[in-house]
């Protein structure tokens, strides 16, 4: 089921040869390397979890520094909205498996490396035969579940795991399961239901704030390897790109940890989508009870005249971006204007791709609104549907 | 001076796109419930149905996670800064 393609690189060496002493010799001639830091880069494995925003400049770095069994796990293809951030893809790979292009980016970045890709989703069947051969774990992912899989199954294994995360403009950096140390569980026991996750509100990310977050991984991750530093164990490094400010928070070990804790109710791999109340692919809306219109019933309905209000629960910027002339109320901003809006009409509520607007329904539907209809799909799918000249963002 | 309230990136939608906030308050569990009667749409996130602060979102006064202070009863002073420090994953497309 995964791929598993390897280059081939130097096997655990006890030396390193004269082009590789050249290759490393700004790390060699620092006293906190030196060719003992250096060969122990050489002999580490690591085992990257995501090769998007995050994994851009991790594997870059652990390849530059000459980490000398790197793995990564994806199984996504390169896609044009990647390339806003994703640095180690070019244009040309657009279309090809994420691990592909990564792979011939870091082995051309350094071809003295054992470069290791999996092609696949990270389950709970496959997580700990594929962390066990690894040293160090570093979870690069984007959605919850994969969060709790990789502590979990590091926490089972006794892995570090180097942790970051990012939401716009702000990160956070750690490393769980250090010893004696927190893990991911004792910061957050359970993951936000979906359709209450924060990030629903708003979306996107500044490209390089990644950059910044996956190198602090690469960095701590280097640390923990050589064995010299600090490394960011019991502590939470928030960072906010736009005001430019580092933070830290105390991180405890949870004495009831249900994983890390001296009496674990999980010892073993558990269905985390279901844990998370996610089922499938990928994040879907809570339908239940959510009267839908598709946009091509909405386009017949306008033709023919019906009197329809239109509400845009989507934040200004979007609206500049292109627009249905709906009533613009930003979701966040939904409960404290809910008079605006006339009950008597019937409204179609419409957002990005009909997430937001779900919950919009369901809300104005608890607000005693009866005649209320959510676009489903969105402004993607009127765009898809009615009119293609409605750009897709 | 009274205490200052972060309010994280994916929150401040919902508390009038604000990053901070100022409240006279004695204890976090006062500054809390000043910042979601001021912003009411910020409840459902912070709070449960039955009034308690989800596990998904965590508050600390200064550097310390109030669950291992006196949780919302912990006392706060002038000067003191609370941050609500909610998990993010980043990335994947939610909206």
């Amino acid at each position: 089921m995964a791929t598993v393609t390897r280059t081939p690189g130097a096997t655990a060496a006890r030396t390193l040869s004269k082009d590789e002493i050249q290759r490393y010799s700004r790390h060699l001639i620092m006293p906190e390397v030196g060719m003992e830091g250096q060969l122990k880069l050489a002999q580490a494995k690591v085992l990257m979890i995501g090769a998007g925003g995050l994994g851009a400049p991790l594997g870059l770095y652990l390849a530059a520094a000459g980490v000398g069994r790197l793995g990564i796990v994806d199984f996504d293809v390169v896609d044009v909205t990647n390339l806003q951030r994703q640095v180690t893809f070019s244009t040309s790979d657009v279309g090809r498996p994420k691990l592909d292009a990564a792979r011939d980016r870091l082995a051309g970045l350094n071809p003295k490396i054992q470069i290791d890709t999996y092609t696949t989703r990270l389950t709970s069947e496959n997580a700990l035969d594929l962390f066990k051969d690894y040293d160090i774990i570093v979870d690069g992912t984007d959605n919850f579940p994969t969060r709790f899989l990789v502590n979990d199954a590091c926490v089972l294994l006794g892995k570090p795991n180097v942790y970051g995360s990012i939401f716009r403009f702000e990160g956070q950096a750690t490393v769980f399961n250090y010893p004696g140390g927190p893990c991911y569980r004792c910061l957050y026991p359970e993951p936000p239901p979906p359709g209450l996750v924060p990030s629903c509100a708003e979306g996107g990310v500044l490209g390089v704030l990644p950059g910044i977050i996956g190198s602090i991984q690469a960095m701590e991750t280097i640390k923990l390897i050589i064995g010299k530093g600090e490394p960011l164990a019991g502590r939470l490094l928030l960072f906010d790109a736009l005001a430019m400010h580092f933070r830290e928070l105390r991180l405890r070990k949870n004495p009831n940890c249900a994983v890390c804790g001296p009496n674990p109710t999980i010892t073993k791999l558990i269905d985390y989508e279901e844990f998370c109340g996610i089922r499938g692919e990928e994040t879907p809306v809570n339908t239940n009870g959510i009267p839908e219109m598709t946009p091509t019933e909405l386009k017949a309905r306008l033709d023919r005249g019906d009197d329809l209000f239109i509400l845009d629960v989507r934040e200004p910027h979007e609206y500049q971006i292109c627009h249905l002339n709906g009533h613009l109320i930003p979701l966040g901003e939904l409960t404290r204007r809910v008079n605006e809006l006339d009950s008597s009409r019937e409204i179609v509520a419409y957002c990005r791709s009909g997430k937001r607007s779900a919950d919009a329904v369901q809300f104005l539907k608890q607000a005693g609104f009866r005649k209320i209809w959510n676009l489903k799909g969105g402004i993607l799918a009127w765009s898809d549907e009615v009119d293609p000249s409605v750009p897709k963002y | 001076m009274p205490i200052k309230l972060e309010i994280p990136t994916a929150l401040r939608p919902f508390a009038g796109k604000q990053a901070s906030v100022e409240f006279n308050a004695s204890t976090v569990g006062e500054a809390l419930r000043n910042l979601t009667t001021t912003y009411a749409d910020l409840r459902k996130h912070l709070y449960t149905e039955d009034g308690r602060i989800r596990s998904f979102v965590n508050i600390y006064v200064n550097d310390e996670d109030i669950r291992y202070l006196e949780k919302e009863n912990t006392p706060i002073k002038d000067g003191d800064t609370i941050s609500i420090v909610p998990s993010i994953a980043g990335g994947h497309d939610v909206l």
